[in-house]
């Protein structure tokens, strides 16, 4: 058994030109490297019997559109044998294409597929790169920030043309989202400010 | 001369009372031998994830309800903590024994339905009348405490919503001293029986590798000998002073998982019990007032509090930015909460980790080779449930 803290200097010490930042926090391990880096570091945690993360629990992307990396790719592993978890992650452009990992994990096809339906992140050399979860024939990544929330099309069954047509979102009232942000923590009494000016002069 | 011998494909589901919900599986058949199995998922996907991007802590609790409906409590759970781990908020002894108690109700829950049907799927008709009468029973529990039979709507970050109503610890107790019994009856049903044990012994064998690489976990990867069980070794909540054992299967076929999950049951009556046993009365939530709304006797006598108590339902409490995986042991397996908060009200990004999504992607490779009847044999197996597949 090792701790998070010699895993860390472990990464840190095989993996020194891959590994851009690592830090522990909530009793798990955050490593950032560069897209190409990926398989080898991937291979390298996976396989070594001082890491041993051998179980991918999870692929997903989080959003941040007002950056030129806009998407930033995280896996999650877990060790058995340590009773670790690491979480790695790097940024790339809108239209990069990534490396897949189903070589090493299976389980990273379907995981995969998900995170190009729900983003559009494309894999090289997935065997089957298909959306998953959204219907046959959508258009669109439904988790990317620009996506609304209410969609672009619904469904419904028409009885002229007996079956399902699906045609562009009429909303009898918008999604309302209300501004609720205020001074929450408390307002800045005149008192106390000219208290502070006080003691500042 | 030569005769042509084409594959027959074949449309198991959407609508089939073996596909457990929406499942579209759709079959390459060789005679009556699976070769190829490609399940089309998704027929239940309400976008969850981007909802509770849309809205606050508070509110994004019921739609972990929604995500495996059989065992609701159990996803709360995982949101709950991850919650609590980033605002650095402890939870009231009392508050982590109720929701230990109705975690472990939950799986009773889960269990049950998934033995029962299972059992349904392979012919015998029995199990699911004795079982799901229990299931009603359990689900009053949950009506009782709060206020909803399925979509509880129960946990929050910091404890539970509401206090235990009066007698319930005590028609509890007289549950757990009831269900093992009932537990015998099913035993006694299916555990030797020479059908059941045809169509599930050495069915959906998964070794231990494929079940590391195919990210399994919970039932199905204990099923195939590997002793893990994150109660255990990542405990949260009060499961450290809990006192249970962790049932291996040693085959890892169907059969296997079933005898797996009927011990987990007779584990779980005993936490519970424990859980009763060690409860006293006292706070059923953090008294951090920025988390926790006032209650209505304040809210009644002071203005303070009834401005708090608006701002927490309009606004909701901030979390601030940070970034965290929490998993908790479900029923059905590893259920992780991946979440990112940006120091607003609203989460950044939630991404579900369920298990089911994974146990499902590996039908291609349990069922290559078997028979169609084992299609359903496996697929009971593997405890699917769409509500949290699709999310």
């Amino acid at each position: 058994m090792i701790n998070l803290i010699d895993l860390e200097k472990k990464i840190n010490s095989e993996l020194t030109t891959k590994i851009n930042k690592s830090e522990i926090r909530h009793n798990q391990i955050y490593v950032e490297i560069d897209k190409d880096d990926l398989i080898d570091t991937v291979l390298f945690v996976k396989t070594n019997k001082d890491t041993k993360f051998r179980q991918l629990i999870d692929i997903t992307v989080v959003d941040y559109p007002e950056q030129t990396q806009r998407f930033r790719i995280v896996y999650l592993f877990l060790s058995h044998e340590f009773n670790q978890r690491m979480i790695l992650s790097y940024s790339i452009t809108e239209n990069e294409i990534i490396p897949s990992l189903t070589s090493i994990f299976p389980a990273a096809n379907w995981m995969e597929r998900e995170v190009f339906d729900m983003y559009g992140v494309k894999f090289k050399d997935h065997p089957d790169l298909r959306r998953i979860l959204t219907d046959y024939g959508f258009e669109g990544h439904p988790l990317r920030k620009d996506f609304p929330l209410t969609g672009h099309t619904e469904v419904r069954y028409s009885e002229d043309k007996k079956k399902v047509i699906s045609e562009p979102v009429k909303l009898e009232q918008n999604y309302r989202n209300f501004d609720y942000e205020s001074p929450w923590e408390g307002t800045k009494y005149i008192k106390e400010q000219s208290d502070n000016d006080d003691k500042k002069n | 001369m030569t005769k042509k011998i084409k594959n027959l494909n074949l449309n198991f589901g959407p609508q089939h009372p073996a596909a457990h919900g929406v499942l579209r599986l759709i079959l390459e058949l060789d005679g009556e031998v699976v070769e190829k199995a490609d399940p089309h998922i998704g027929l239940l996907h309400r976008g969850t994830e981007k909802l509770i991007e849309n809205k606050t802590y508070m509110q994004a609790v019921p739609y972990f309800d929604r995500l495996d409906y059989v065992a609701p409590m159990n996803q709360e759970h995982a949101f709950a903590i991850a919650i609590e781990k980033i605002l650095k908020i402890d939870v009231p002894i009392r508050a982590q024994l109720i929701r230990v108690m109705f975690c472990e109700i939950g799986r009773i829950l889960s269990h049950i339905l998934n033995v029962t049907t299972q059992a349904l799927d392979v012919g015998a008709l029995t199990p699911s009348l004795w079982g799901f009468e229990e299931r009603e029973t359990l689900m009053s529990f949950y009506e009782r405490a709060s206020g909803s039979r399925l979509h509880a709507n129960y946990f929050r970050a910091g404890g539970v919503h509401q206090d235990l109503p009066a007698g319930l610890e005590n028609d509890i107790a007289t549950f757990c001293d009831n269900f093992p019994k009932i537990i015998n009856d099913l035993e006694n049903l299916l555990t030797d029986n020479r059908i059941f044990k045809q169509r599930n012994v050495d069915i959906g064998i998964v070794t231990k590798e494929d079940a590391l690489n195919y990210s399994f976990s919970g039932v199905m990867i204990r099923g195939s000998g590997v002793p893990w069980d994150i109660r255990k070794s990542q405990p949260y909540d009060c499961y450290e002073q809990m006192e249970f054992k962790i049932p291996i299967g040693k085959n890892g076929d169907c059969y296997d998982r079933y005898l797996c999950r009927i011990e987990e049951m007779k584990e779980s009556v005993s936490i519970i019990k424990q859980c009763l046993s060690k409860m006293e009365k006292g706070p059923v939530k953090t008294f951090d007032g920025k988390i926790t709304p006032p209650s209505k006797k304040e809210i009644k006598q002071s203005m303070e509090a009834l401005i708090h108590h608006f701002k927490l339902f309009t606004e909701g409490y901030r979390v601030p930015k940070d970034e965290i995986y929490t998993a908790v042991e479900a029923p059905k397996g590893e259920f992780g909460v991946y979440l990112i908060s940006d120091g607003s009200s609203k989460p950044y990004k939630c991404k579900i980790r369920a298990p089911g999504f994974s146990h499902l992607q590996s039908m291609d490779y349990l069922i290559k080779g078997h028979m169609l009847a084992d299609v359903p044999a496996v697929l009971g197996s593997l405890d699917i449930v769409f509500g949290e597949v699709d999310r």
